[in-house]
This record gives structure tokens, sequence and C-alpha cells, in this order.
């Protein structure tokens, strides 16, 4: 649906974006990850034809951005960043305008309003100015305008931002039931967010793309080692020394006690070896108490403030 | 052509729910008004002095004593009041950042600029209503000549015209309406008296001057006369700077 080929972005002379390369297929969720400035909003001005790239190409839905941009646009629903909109119109009547402009037929214009006016939770304020409107609202009403033409590809910049938690798990909903159809890039710099939406997430920094993957293979392709989290009731030296003894364990952190004599370590063992089996008969052979014991998998977040500090480096 | 109405109703609705279009309208309203009675009342004061003067009597007529200088006045007018209406078109939407949205609809260039231009034409003829009762109020008690009211009123709407199509070429260039203003002001001022220059130089350069001198195509309708030459002049000024301010929307979208 979706392909760029060695995009690159110059202003002036400082470079946006660097010989960016990746395809999104049709249906699919992509999330844009990348600190502040790392040319994620660059990318997506070029996508959706705001501004062309300075070397590069990229096509949506088989057109150029840059050759076919007409084309591209009426298929290319489109929320800025910072979601500017007519502060003097109301939010029926801005709608009413946007799908105007979209092409959306005067039969149809009214039924679709109403269809994303409910689909974004904005039909109590359709009444109401824009420009009153809490960022919440102002939110919702810039996808409103991206998904008012039914359009095959949505590009959302940051589209949870300055939302307060209920409002962002309502706006994630919205994107998880709009996935299906429509091809979906989105851009955050919440990880969670993107491991919970994205089916793929492509994570640029400095202009540069560092990975694109599943947010679960990026997790797995990336985890050097695996950690254990223990609480055991028992003395904690001869805990550590029986523990460190253990075939694989690679390193043993105490954390703050729990309760009386009891403690939560943190035991690092290589992938290759599960060592959860020895670790409890080693405890229950010393004759002290486990009350807990589970994995931590890495996070996305550990993973990208990996490649982010390592690109650095 | 049903995207340039969408865009003429939009900003034509904009320019109706905030308070700018009533103050402008207000302010032009006022002070034409007053150039209206003044003017009214010094061709009164001469009428009566001429009573006695059958020398001054020859001169006097209404047409040319006050109709004919009722319309120059509002081109003035015009000139002065015009770089507020068009100042917001474009850096308003620069400034919020909905010029961003604005170019990621599919609409065409020309479209946005035929609409907004559209809107702020509308504006301006609505702007010069109350200036037909003075009209009336003239043609009431006298009976001077429809003609120069006619071409007098063309003229200032051909004006008016030209003057928008700087004024948005100006606004699409900076985000800063009050710049936008200024440079409109400028350069409307200066096509306005660059025939002075004629004086001073060779002729093929002074009817150069004089030619394009947004001035001196209008004292012809001032008259009376409507030349078809003046029209084009008018029109063509008007076309050639929206062609700029299309090439200055294009301009975003040059490979840097």
């Amino acid at each position: 649906m979706i392909q760029v080929e060695n995009l690159t972005k110059y202003y002036g002379q400082t470079p946006a974006i660097k010989g960016l390369t990746f395809t999104v297929q049709k249906g699919e969720i992509l999330g844009f990850l990348g600190p502040n400035g790392a040319g994620k909003t660059t990318t997506m001005r070029i996508l959706s034809c705001f501004m062309p790239a300075s070397k590069g190409k990229a096509t949506v839905a088989g057109f150029d951005v840059f050759e076919d941009s007409l084309e591209v646009r009426k298929r290319v629903g489109y929320q800025p960043e910072n979601v500017p909109l007519y502060n003097d119109m109301s939010t029926s009547a801005y709608l009413s305008f946007v799908a105007e402009i979209k092409g959306v037929h005067r039969k149809e214009r009214k039924r679709n309003i109403e269809k994303v006016m409910d689909e974004c939770g904005i039909t109590d304020v359709s009444h109401k100015l824009i420009g009153k409107l809490s960022k919440g609202y102002r939110q919702r009403i810039g996808i409103a305008q991206a998904l008012i033409n039914d359009p095959d590809v949505l590009i959302l910049d940051e589209p949870t931002i300055g939302l307060d938690p209920g409002q962002i798990r309502e706006i994630r909903g919205l994107i998880k039931n709009l996935a299906g159809r429509r091809t979906i890039i989105l851009s955050t710099h919440i990880l969670p967010e993107a491991s919970m939406i994205c089916q793929r997430v492509i994570i640029i920094n400095e202009g540069k793309l560092i990975a694109v993957d599943t947010p679960d293979n990026l997790v797995t392709s990336f985890q050097t080692d695996s950690r254990v989290l223990l609480e055991i009731e028992g003395p904690p030296e001869d805990i550590m020394k029986e523990l460190k003894g253990i075939d694989g364990v690679v390193n043993i952190e105490k954390k703050d006690p729990i309760s009386e004599g009891a403690f939560t370590y943190f035991v690092d063992s290589t992938l290759a070896r599960d060592v959860r089996k020895d670790l409890f008969i080693t405890i229950s052979k010393n004759g002290w108490i486990l009350t807990q014991m589970h994995t931590i998998d890495m996070s996305l977040e550990d993973i990208f403030l990996k490649l982010v500090t390592e690109e650095k480096a | 052509m049903k995207n340039t109405y969408a865009i003429l109703k939009r900003e034509l609705k904009s320019y109706f729910t905030s308070p700018i279009a009533y103050i402008v309208i207000f302010v032009f309203s006022i002070i034409s008004g007053y150039f209206f009675s003044s003017i009214f009342a010094f061709f009164g004061i001469m009428c009566v002095r001429s009573i006695n003067n059958t020398y001054l009597q020859t001169g006097l007529n209404i047409t040319d004593g006050v109709v004919t200088p009722t319309i120059s006045t509002l081109s003035i007018l015009v000139l002065f009041i015009m770089p507020f209406l068009t100042m917001r078109l474009f850096s308003e939407e620069k400034k919020s950042g909905s010029f961003e949205l604005l170019l990621t609809f599919p609409l065409r260039d020309t479209e946005i600029i035929l609409g907004k231009f559209g809107a702020c034409f509308i504006t301006f003829i609505v702007m010069l209503i109350p200036t037909f009762f003075y009209q009336a109020i003239i043609f009431s008690l006298s009976e001077p000549e429809l003609g120069p009211v006619i071409s007098g009123y063309l003229g200032v709407i051909l004006l008016g015209a030209s003057f928008i199509s700087v004024g948005i070429l100006a606004s699409t260039l900076t985000e800063n309406q009050i710049i936008a203003a200024v440079v409109t002001f400028g350069v409307l001022l200066l096509f306005w008296i660059i025939q002075w220059g004629a004086d001073f130089t060779g002729p093929i350069i002074a009817e150069i001057l004089i030619q394009i001198s947004i001035l001196e195509h209008y004292q012809e309708f001032a008259k009376g006369v409507i030349n078809t030459h003046d029209i084009l002049f008018y029109l063509l000024f008007s076309f050639f700077f929206l062609f700029l301010t299309k090439r200055s929307l294009e301009s975003n979208k040059w490979r840097s």
C-alpha cells in the first residue's frame, strides 16, 4: 500500500531524514517510533503530500506522492501533529466542509458525518465552536476529519498526545477498530502504545531507520539475556552464594526487603538455558521459602533505549 | 469549481463570524459618509455663492461636483482598507497550522486561491453597498447623469479586485498578518503613485510608468469613460498577481 524508497529530506543543509526505506502492507497498522526530532513528522508530511522529499521516492496506493499528489491526497486521511482546525467553526460545520472538499457525495455527507462523529465520540459537541473545545475533543475531531471520506490510508501524527488516560484508551480502541480495511501509520513516543496497537513498528533515530519488525520479534531478537524475579524468605548471603553457583546464571541482584527476612532478587541468565527449574530445586533443597517467581521480558522501551543509545555511541 | 465554492463559503463565513468584516465595513462607511457629506456641503456652498456670480454658475453641475468626487474618494479609501481584509487570507492559516491540512486536502492550488479571492471580493462588494445610499440621496434631490455612477463603480470594483490579488500574494508570503498588511499597502501605494516618476524620465519609461499606474487607469472611469484597455489592465493586473500567488503556494512543494 505504501512504499518508501531511499527517502531523504534536507532542511537547508541539515538532513531531517536520510535514506529511509520501508513498505507498509494493506490493512496494517504501522507504528513510527523515535525520539523527538528523529524525523517522524517529516516522513509523515512527505507521505501526506504536504512537502516533497529532497531525494528518493514514495508511493501511496500506487501513486507517487510527488507526481500524482492529488490522487494520493484523495486516498489519504491525515491528522497533523497539533491538530490545526478552524476555531471559528462548529464541529459539524467543519466536518461538513471537509466532507465537501474531500468529495463525499451530497447525499452521503450527512450520514458520513454522523458516523464519524459517533465513532470518534464527538456527537455531543457537534454544535460547539472548535476553538472552545478541549485538547481531547480537538484530537478526536482531527481523527474524524481524516476519516470522513473513508480513506484507504490514515496517517496520524501523535494521535494520543495531550490526552488523559481515559481518552488515550478510547483513541487506541478507535484506531484498533479502524484497522483491517485501512492502512494506518501512526507516530508516537509512548512505547507501550506502539506494542499495544501496532502490528509492526519502525524505529528511527536522527533520520535513519534502525529497526523494522513486529513488537514481539523486536523483543526476542534484541534480548540478550533473560531475567527472573524471585521473592525468597531466607538468609540473603547464603541465597546469593548458592544461586550464583547454578549453571547459566550470570548475575544476581538483591533488592529492598518486602517483609522481615524476605527479599526480591533479580536473576539474569543466558538465553540458552532456562534456569527456573534449577533455581526452584536449589531453593527448596535449602529449606528457604519461595513466594514468587516469574520471568521478566524486555520491554519495547528497553530495546528502544538500547537502540537509540547504541546509535549514539 | 465545487471545491472553489466550498472554500469560498467557508472563508465568507469566517469573515462574518469574526468581527473583522463588520469593523472594516463600519469604519469604511463612517469615513466614506463623512467624505460624502463634506463634498455635498461644499457643493451646496458653491451653489449659494454662484447665485450672484454667473461665472461660477457655468462650471457647476451635480455630476462633476458631487457624484464623481464621492466615488473617487472611495477608491482611495479602498486602498487604505483593503490590506485589512486580505491580510488574514493565508497568513492566519499559516500561523494556526491549518495551512498544513489545507494543502493535504485533495484541492488544487487554483481552487484554494479562487475561493479565497471570491470570498474577499464578495466582502468588498458588501462593503460598497452602504455607499449606494449616497448616490440614492443625490438622485432623490437632483438629476445627475447615471453614466458616471456606473462607470465609477465599475472602476472601483475593478480596482478592488486588483488590490485583493496583491493582498492575497502578500499573505501567502508570511504567517504574520501585520507584515502581510504592510507589504500589501506598500505595493498598492507604489502602484498608485508610480506615474509621478514619469516627469523625470525618458519618454519610453514615462509611458510605461503611466501605463502600470493603477490610479491612471481609474481616472478614465471617474470621468465616465469605459475603455476596454482600462478594464483589460485591471483584469491582467489581478490575473498576474493571482498567478504569482499560485506560484507562491507551489513553492511549498518545490524540491529543496
